[in-house]
Order: structure tokens, then C-alpha cells, then sequence
């Protein structure tokens, strides 16, 4: 009989690899490269589960990344998503193989899933993370620098109090994320119980390579047409080609500031976009006012980047925008208003109007081009 | 038929937010709303009951005060409303939450025709997670993100939202529902609904309510019952302030592409 507090039989990292039509979601090769890290961390092996229909192919490029297994189902049942099916082959996988971390792609087919898993094996979930520690040191130094804790506050992570008793954290998954709008963060662990899973964030991990040759299972299991209570009528793929922010190396984004031409504000963008080897972005305000498409969007409810170059044009900054785009690695400010908040997480700021600088700053651009 | 919404009253993190300086959140001073997303299952509830003529039921969990959204949610249009208030439900994560409001629903009363709504997720945690877990806890299936329902006796065609278009989805009642802003514009109050909504039932139910019912335990609910928990909060440090360009000329943008040139970013 399964019991998720039986902390000790449970083993191995597992990644939840998500395709859709056969094809593998970009997710899923930062998902195993993280678990490859976590695996290394607790000396166990990294295995990838896979649901879909002939879909051995796609599990071999696992490999590449650091899997040394991979668990394929493969079954009619399972070339679409449906909840039912995948919570059913996934929850009855965790009770045979007992697998200590589950990991998701925090994607929408993710965060229907992986709450649904934890509740039937009863164990905890959690959402959207950033950032995955197993080693304390490790921990520790990220909280270091990605926080304003102070040093005492920080040496207490090694341990909580459970049940009156001080319980050490040190093999448990440390899983961050950002609440409340991004205003605050919060590392959760999942002591009591195994297997500890997260959704995490698409965008966010690093894709590594680190090759080895893959081991592929096909374990016999059980799922019948009636154990599916949905019908999909159909899948339909959005017409236009959507915009790969997530993995542009330069986004241009613009804000509220264009309303005053919004046709020509987003020339400029376009413009400077292509001069900058990038694409266009944008603010809630800006998908909100119809101006853009949504698969434009950044922030907390849109996407995630980390671009080389990050320039806000006309955007104030909300909370929420910043928390979408912080952690690019060049972040440039053209704003009217010398207070946006914008400003505060830029490396360079201009205060000026975007109709007046944009033209300019892509003539020296050029011209630095041009001189090297 | 009936309709179950769930609804959560979160602190509004679009206006100030104020930490306290152990790194939690400072809600006293906060102001508190209706979360955004679960307006968008109330509208989708009344929407449904405005054509079918069906009972609409609010559920929330939280502190008594949580009373006052429930009547403005009736202000609205929905017929009754159930606060779930008990200390020993407080603390609770997303699994030991859904246990709890599952047993409320299931005391309340789940029948063939029923559906229940929740928004996506809640502001607050931004989780997403109670919906598809009080579905589990009820074996009802669910449908996740959806931008459009339709209605057709005991079938319900969902337009499911993906990152990269969407599925459409038919499922028989009683099922689950989450629903994303797109859904629908929610409606306001009207005056008639203000004036109304205090001769309508709100129901409390506490731990003694609901003790006895399955899924209620002491291992499974409030803080004691969470599978997970808060090792640390804090905020992030703010990244120091950059450059700042004099003025909005030609010399200006030049200095700013000589700089980037110098360091390769272009």
C-alpha cells in the first residue's frame, strides 16, 4: 500500500516531459537540466516520464540533457492532454516507482495536472518556482545575494521546527517563488511527505547540455477509455505565429507612453527591434488597450525573460512588469517621468520622450555599428 | 441545478503593499479585495443563471469579516453564500484548503446537474491549485483555464486556453470549471441587489459543521495538516539604481551606444 510519509522508500528525481503533438515542449529540456543539477546534488539518478502516442523518438533527446532514464507511456489515450489519463498514469508511476522529487513545467497543461497528482498521492505542491535548491550551501548563498536577509536569519534555514522537534532540511527540496505580485519570496519545502513537487516556471532554468546515453522504459500500466471523463472536441494551434520572447536575446518593449501614436510608437520598437536583433514586447497596459497581441506580453501574468538586452520605452514599471523582466542582463529606461519605477532596475536611463529619443538612439546605433 | 462558486478575498498587491521587516506580508494595512479571477466565475455563475434560472451559491474560506464580500457578491446576484471560518482551518496550504472547502461543498450537496466555478487563481498565492484540487478531493473532472462555456442540458463545451491557442473540451456535469479574466466582463451591483442581498442567507461553517464529514481530520487540515511549508519569506533586494543619461539629445543616445559598443552588447 502507498504512503507518501514513508520518506525513506522513495528515490530519484523525476521530470514530467511535456510534448504536445509529438513534439517536445522547450520547457522540458530546462526542466531536465535543473533535475540533472538536483539529481547530482542527492547522488540519485534523473529520470524523465513521458505520455503520448510513438513518442520514443522524442524521449532519446532527453539524453542530451542529462536524463539517464526515461519512463514512456504510449498509448492512443495519451496523444492529447486530458487530466484524467495523465493524473491516472502519473499517480499510479509515483506509487510503483516512488520517485522523491516530481517536477512540472508551470505551463497550462502543468498546473492542471500537478495539483490534481498531488492531492490523489497526498503530498505537497508547489507552484511556479524560480529558483530549486537541494544543497544548504548552495541555498544559502542564493539567499545571500538574491535576498535582504540578514546573516543570522540565513543560518537559520538549516532547520525547522516540526512537530516540536527541529527537523533538518538539508535533503529536502528547497522550492522558491514569488508571491504576492512579486512583492515578496517565499522558499517552501515539503518535509513530511514524498514525493515534494513544483511547477517551475517557463524561461526561467537554464538549458545545459550534458550528454549520456539514455535508457528507455516502457513499464505496462493500466488506463481504459472510461477512466476519461472529457472529451477533446479539438486542439487548435493559434493562427499567427506567436512571438518567442522567451527565447529572444533582445526585446524591445513598449508601454502606455506610445498612446500618443500608438501605430507609430510601435514602428519605432519594430525599428529598433530589428536593429538590435530582437523582438517586440509589451506591458499589460498596452495588451490590455488592444494595441498588441497578448503573446507580446510581459510581466507576472505574462511571460518571464531574461534577454542580453532589455529596453522599456515608455514603460512606467509596475510591480508586476518588473518582476517579468528584472533579471535581464542589460536593462534600458526611456521614460518621460524622471520617477517611473522603471528606473530603479535600469542600467542605463534615458528621461525623454520615446518619439524623440527611439529615432535617435537607432541613428547611434548605427553609426557604433558602423565605426567598429 | 445548482451552481457552486468558490471565491477568495486577497489583499489587492496592484496598490501599495507593505512588508513587515521579518519579510511577512504587512496585511493589516492592506486594503482587501474580491480576487480578480474568481469575479470572472461569479459573472460566468450569473451569466448561466440569468438564462437557466438556476441557485447560485458562494463559497469562501477566511475570517469572519469575509462575511461583507459574500453580501456584495449577493449585491451582485448570487443567492446565498457559505463562509467556511474556523481557527483550526487556519494556515492551511492548497491541499489541506481544498480538503476543507471539498467537505463543504460535498455537506452542502453536490447533484448531477451541478457545476462548480473557481477563478484561475487567486492573487495572493498566484498558486492555481485549490481548483483542480477540490476536484480531485470530489472525483469530479475539471476543466482548467477556460475563455468560453456553453451549456447544452448536462454537457458543458469549454474552450480551454493554451499558451499557443486553445482545445475545446465537453464535459458532463457535475464537474469543475476554472475561469480566466477573458472569460467575461464582470458585472457590478445594482441597487436593487444592494437593498437584497442582507435578506439573503449567509451560512457559516466551522469545524463543528463539518468535523464529521471524511475528508476533515486533524492530520489533514490547517497548519498541522499542510503537506508543505514556509522554510523563509523575503523580498528581493532592489537592484541598484543604474546609469542615469543627461538629457534626451543626439550626444546622449551616442554615449549610450558607445557604451554598449564598448561592452559588446551590440
Amino acid at each position: 500500500m502507498f504512503n507518501s510519509t514513508e520518506i525513506e522508500s522513495f528515490k530519484n528525481v523525476w521530470v514530467f516531459c511535456e510534448q504536445r503533438g509529438g513534439e517536445m515542449m522547450p520547457t522540458t529540456f530546462e526542466l531536465i537540466s535543473e533535475g540533472r543539477k538536483l539529481a547530482d546534488e542527492l547522488g540519485v539518478e534523473l529520470c524523465g516520464i513521458l505520455l503520448g502516442d510513438n513518442v520514443d523518438g522524442i524521449a532519446k533527446e532527453l539524453g542530451r540533457y542529462g536524463a539517464d532514464k526515461v519512463y514512456v507511456y504510449s498509448s492512443p489515450l495519451l496523444a492529447t492532454f486530458t487530466t484524467d489519463a495523465y493524473t491516472k498514469v502519473i499517480a499510479d508511476a509515483v506509487e510503483q516507482f516512488k520517485p522523491e522529487i516530481l517536477l512540472f513545467g508551470a505551463s497550462t497543461i502543468g498546473r492542471d495536472l500537478a495539483p490534481r497528482c498531488a492531492a490523489r498521492l497526498h503530498t505537497g505542491l508547489c507552484a511556479d518556482c524560480t529558483h530549486l535548491d537541494i544543497d544548504l550551501q548552495n541555498y544559502q548563498n542564493f539567499l545571500r545575494e538574491a535576498s535582504t536577509l540578514p546573516p543570522e536569519r540565513i543560518e537559520r534555514t538549516k532547520s525547522v521546527r516540526l512537530a516540536g522537534a527541529d527537523h533538518s532540511v538539508a535533503r529536502d527540496l528547497k522550492m522558491t517563488r514569488p508571491a504576492f505580485g512579486g512583492h515578496l519570496m517565499a522558499s517552501i519545502i515539503c518535509p513530511r511527505f514524498r514525493p515534494a513537487m513544483a511547477t517551475v516556471r517557463p524561461g526561467v532554468m537554464k538549458k545545459r547540455e550534458n550528454p549520456r546515453e539514455v535508457e528507455l522504459l516502457h513499464p505496462d500500466f493500466d488506463l481504459k477509455p472510461e477512466d476519461i471523463k472529457t472529451e477533446v472536441v479539438e486542439v487548435v494551434k493559434a493562427a499567427k505565429k506567436l512571438v518567442d520572447l522567451i527565447g529572444a536575446d533582445c526585446i524591445v518593449s513598449v508601454g502606455r507612453g506610445i498612446s500618443k501614436d500608438v501605430e507609430k510608437g510601435l514602428a519605432l520598437a519594430e525599428e529598433l527591434a530589428s536593429e538590435l536583433g530582437g523582438v517586440v514586447g509589451a506591458s499589460r497596459a498596452c495588451v490590455d488597450a488592444g494595441w498588441i497581441g497578448a503573446d507580446h506580453q510581459v510581466g507576472q501574468t505574462g511571460k518571464t525573460v531574461h534577454p542580453k538586452i532589455y529596453v522599456a520605452l515608455g514603460i512606467s514599471g509596475a510591480i508586476q512588469h518588473k518582476a517579468g523582466m528584472q533579471e535581464s542582463e542589460c536593462i534600458i529606461a526611456v521614460n518621460k517621468n524622471e520617477t517611473a519605477p522603471i528606473f530603479e532596475c535600469a542600467d542605463y536611463g534615458i528621461v525623454g520622450d520615446l518619439f524623440k529619443v527611439v529615432p535617435e538612439l537607432i541613428e547611434s546605433i548605427r553609426a557604433a555599428k558602423a565605426a567598429k | 441545478m445548482k451552481i457552486f462558486v468558490t471565491v477568495k478575498q486577497v489583499p489587492d498587491t496592484s496598490g501599495t503593499v507593505a512588508v513587515n521587516p521579518d519579510g511577512t506580508l504587512d496585511r493589516a494595512s492592506m486594503q482587501t479585495i474580491i480576487n480578480p479571477d474568481d469575479m470572472n466565475a461569479v459573472e460566468a455563475a450569473l451569466t448561466l443563471k440569468d438564462e437557466l434560472g438556476c441557485k447560485v451559491i458562494a463559497f469562501t474560506m477566511g475570517p469572519p469579516p469575509a462575511e461583507g464580500m459574500l453580501r456584495e457578491l449577493m449585491a451582485m446576484g448570487v443567492d446565498e453564500g457559505v463562509l467556511i471560518t474556523a481557527r483550526e482551518f487556519g494556515g492551511s496550504d492548497t491541499y489541506a484548503t481544498s480538503q476543507i472547502i471539498a467537505a463543504a461543498i460535498d455537506t452542502y450537496g453536490v447533484e448531477p446537474e451541478d457545476i462548480i466555478l473557481a477563478g484561475r487563481q487567486a492573487i495572493d498565492g498566484d498558486t492555481a491549485q485549490v481548483g483542480p484540487q477540490i476536484a480531485e478531493k470530489l472525483h469530479l473532472p475539471q476543466v482548467t483555464y477556460a475563455g468560453e462555456i456553453k451549456k447544452d442540458g448536462n454537457t458543458l463545451t469549454v474552450k480551454r486556453m493554451l499558451e499557443d491557442g486553445y482545445m475545446t473540451v465537453k464535459v458532463q456535469t457535475p464537474c469543475m470549471i476554472t475561469c480566466i479574466k477573458e472569460l467575461n466582463k464582470p458585472r457590478y451591483m445594482n441597487i436593487a441587489g444592494i437593498f437584497e442581498c442582507y435578506r439573503k442567507d449567509v451560512t457559516v461553517m466551522t469545524y463543528e459543521t463539518l468535523k464529521d464529514h471524511p475528508l476533515i481530520d486533524k492530520s489533514t487540515i490547517g497548519l498541522a495538516g499542510s503537506p508543505t511549508n514556509i522554510l523563509t519569506s523575503f523580498t528581493p533586494p532592489q537592484k541598484g539604481a543604474g546609469m542615469m543619461l543627461e538629457g534626451d539629445g543626439r550626444d546622449t543616445t551616442d554615449k549610450l551606444a558607445g557604451i554598449l559598443a564598448a561592452k559588446h552588447i551590440i
